[in-house]
């Protein structure tokens, strides 16, 4: 049903509507208004047989989630940043029995410093966590894709993780297609595990494998997800043909056709590259745009076909691995092994920063032109770190650069004895 | 007919015989259809007490549930020497998860059980004293703040065994760990206020908390069946020695554990609600140098000189339990069946 709804309620009845049994969740923004409206729903009645558990961290939410999953509950939480850092130990945990949890991470930057808002810091730190991670373009993908995460989830014994980018998305309010609870019905079979805490078979799930078998399992989770490669655009297909939209899939080609240079972005900022290629295009720019959907597993030979005739690539990327540069690009570059394509790494709208079509379009040209550093981070305050720099080589007094910052710039109050 | 009183004749251990009791007060251990739910063949250290009180508890849950019963173990030796792949000592269906985390697993089992309305398959949660006392803990307290429907129980060995018994939030006073070793002007663990986990359970007001021993193993049985007869949050701590962390002999276990509780050391009671509804007296009441002189991880309080002053404070330890819990007083009620203490019991 065609609704003008906010992000996270389009994302929370989505849910809902896949008759999750176990629902637990732990206050952290901005992933907290879908959580709210799924207690709402569990509270009101209208979202039956289903327990909601507020739970006293995010490690024991996924811990819940774990203990729901195993006993053959679908199970499902929600978090972001420090949250989703906080549960770490329990989601390689999750993934590593196999129990297909749906979890939305509400995109949002990782501190020190604290920082509310969005980039992909936090679900990137969970790239080898072992998760499906789908990421989202826009609220109405986000709402289709948690249909998807459960029924591929179920499928594959796999945890998936649904990335939308925190406030862009969660908070946003748009016309979504909320699906109704008949289609997803027929859409998503009941969960019928294979292996199930159950005291008339009772199994031991969870004990310690030694060197004989621990390369076995972990390389039954890699074939597992590669299984995933193939699963993804099929169910992308059939709820196509159920829903009537496209939503989910490996990845997402926007006029790549004979594009020289092609940008690879993830989640909610493609809408607006997506313009800014539109305006290239019209100047006559070639150019196109590659949205990855599925970051987990990486659609290596998706992206191969993809770019076979692009002469660069320009990975923009909301992360970025501290002392070494851009994940998602290194991991385009595996895509790229072999072939002569220039590869940027462009880091940008860290911890909310806006990305504007001013910088894309002065970020795109330069690229065009083969003017860009292999790294570039974008709209840097370049006087304010060489500053920091120079003091810093001067006089290498360590501490939290945000608060040096503010001494250097003379903005810390008067000492007091 | 009237009931005949009948003394049953002692070997000094209070034990009765099964044999001579009414099939219901007899021990489920003594029952060849238990559950066996941690059977043989698992990887314990000869003697140990989380082995022993393991199979006790559990059995007698499974015999309370019908066996409709699911557990969780943190991780740690039960875990461990329990399931080393592709083997398992569970006949019961069992899943670990992580070290921390185990009440809040088990709480995702009770929500699944609910929500599919099987309410009829009950949840049990353990692990040991550092999973439950300190790693655990937070977990441990949302479980039972939230009340739900999960029996907890701690295997008390007072450190970190698995791991190479280091210091545990549980670790006593004086008590020698390979983190607090036996060196400098104070040797052992150190003085603290210590965690008392079994009354922050009462301060949650949770339906029910007990204490118990493998000393006493009837009573176990009996706490853990009780436990049973409560929904909600309920926690069973129970202490069990470790004959390779504490220096006992493997054959002293029962004897340690006994003289824990006949010291005062060790308070063994049942909590209702949050309010203590009765505790196990003391019979023959010993100094604490009795328990501790068994034990090579109290050594140094007796060579090269002796620490008199570090007995002293134990023993203010174990004489402040013995106040608090009134273990001294004449029995007014048994705490567990009849058939379990020594005192003549009317045969009908
Ligand atoms: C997060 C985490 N930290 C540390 C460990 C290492 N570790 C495993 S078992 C264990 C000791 C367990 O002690 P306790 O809970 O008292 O059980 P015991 O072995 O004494 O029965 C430790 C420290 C771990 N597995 N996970
Ligand atoms: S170390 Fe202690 S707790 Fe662990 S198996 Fe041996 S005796 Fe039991
Ligand atoms: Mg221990």
């Amino acid at each position: 049903m065609l609704k003008q709804v906010e992000g996270s309620m389009a994302v929370a009845e989505a849910v809902a509507a896949c008759r999750p049994e176990v629902i637990c969740a732990y206050p952290i923004s901005p992933q907290t208004h879908i959580v709210e409206g799924l207690s709402r729903m569990v509270k009101a009645g209208t979202l039956t047989s289903c327990e909601f558990v507020n739970v006293e961290s995010e490690f024991a939410a996924m811990s819940v989630a774990i203990g729901a999953s195993a006993a053959g509950a679908r199970a499902y939480t929600a978090t972001a940043s420090q949250g989703l850092l906080y549960m770490v130990e329990a989601v390689y945990n999750a993934s590593g029995l196999g129990l297909p949890i749906v979890m939305t991470v509400a995109n949002r930057a990782i501190g020190a410093p604290i920082n509310i808002w969005n980039d992909h810091s936090d679900a990137m730190s969970q790239r080898d966590s072992g998760w499906i991670q789908l990421y989202a373009e826009t609220n109405q993908e986000a709402t289709d894709l948690h249909v998807q995460a459960f029924l591929i989830a179920e499928e594959l014994s796999l945890p998936v993780m649904v990335c939308m980018d925190g406030f862009i998305l969660t908070h946003a309010y748009e016309q979504v297609d909320v699906p109704e609870q008949a289609q997803v019905d027929a859409f998503l079979p009941p969960f019928v595990p294979r292996q199930v805490l159950d005291p008339d078979e009772p199994v031991s799930i969870g004990s310690m494998v030694g060197p004989e078998a621990f390369t076995e399992v972990r390389y039954l989770a890699h074939a597992r997800q590669m299984q995933a490669l193939e699963l993804i655009p099929q169910v992308s297909a059939d709820f196509k043909r159920a829903f009537g939209r496209d939503s989910g899939g490996l990845v997402r080609p926007y006029r790549i056709q004979d594009a020289e240079t092609v940008v690879i972005a993830l989640g909610s900022i493609l809408g607006t590259i997506k313009d800014v290629v539109d305006e290239m295009r019209d100047q006559g720019v070639s150019i196109g745009v590659l949205g990855i959907t599925s970051f987990r597993p990486f659609p290596l030979d998706a992206l191969r076909e993809a770019l076979a005739g692009a002469k660069r690539v320009v990975v923009l990327e909301k992360a970025f691995a501290v002392g070494i540069g851009g994940i998602v690009s290194s991991n385009v570059r595996t895509a790229l092994a072999g072939q002569p394509t220039a590869n940027y790494t462009v880091v940008a709208g860290l911890g909310g920063r806006p990305i504007g079509k001013d910088s894309l379009h002065t970020l795109f040209e330069q690229a065009g032109r083969d003017e860009l550093e292999p790294l570039t981070f974008l709209d840097l305050d370049h006087e304010l770190v060489e500053r920091e720099l120079a003091r810093e080589r001067a006089n290498r007094r360590s501490g939290p650069s945000a608060e040096n910052m503010l001494r250097d710039v003379g903005a810390v109050g008067p000492r007091l004895h | 007919m009237g009931a005949v009183p009948v003394k049953f004749y002692q070997v000094g251990s209070f034990a009765v015989g099964n044999r001579l009791l009414d099939p219901d007060l007899a021990s489920v251990q003594s029952d060849p259809e238990r559950a066996n739910s941690l059977t043989s063949g698992h990887r314990a250290c000869q003697g140990c007490g989380e082995a022993l009180g393991a199979r006790y508890a559990l059995d007698a849950i499974m015999r309370a549930t019908k066996g409709q019963m699911i557990a969780v173990n943190a991780t740690g030796c039960l875990e461990v020497f329990s399931t080393p792949y592709p083997e398992t000592s569970w006949r019961l269906p069992w899943l670990h998860s992580l070290f921390g985390n185990a009440p809040a697993v088990a709480t995702g089992v009770a929500a699944a059980m609910h929500a599919k309305g099987r309410d009829d398959i009950r949840v049990v949660g353990q692990g040991g004293d550092g999973g439950t006392v300190d790693i655990g803990f937070a977990c441990l307290s949302g479980m039972f703040e939230r009340n739900d429907d999960v029996l907890y129980i701690c295997y008390d060995n007072q450190a970190y065994m698995n791991t190479g018994v280091q210091r545990s939030g549980a670790t006593p006073p004086a008590a020698r760990t390979a983190t607090t070793q036996t060196v400098g002007p104070e040797p052992g663990n150190v003085f603290g206020q210590g965690k008392d986990v079994p009354r922050i359970a009462m301060a949650h007001e949770i339906p029910y908390v007990a204490t118990a021993t493998v000393a006493d193993l009837r009573d176990l049985e009996a706490k853990a069946t009780r436990a049973m007869e409560f929904r909600g949050a309920r926690y069973l701590h129970v202490l069990v020695p470790c004959p390779l962390g504490w220096g006992s002999a493997s054959c002293d276990t029962i004897k340690v554990a006994r003289l824990a509780t006949q010291s005062g050391l060790f308070p063994v009671f049942e909590a209702v609600n949050g309010e203590v509804t009765s505790s196990t007296k003391i019979r023959h009441q010993v100094p604490v140098e009795e328990y501790l002189k068994l034990q090579s991880r109290y050594a140094h309080l007796f060579r090269p000189t002796r620490r008199d002053d570090v007995i002293k404070k134990l023993q203010a330890m174990a004489d402040r339990n013995i106040e608090r819990y009134g273990l001294l007083e004449p029995e007014l009620a048994p705490a567990v069946p009849a058939a379990m203490s020594n005192e003549p019991v009317e045969v009908a």
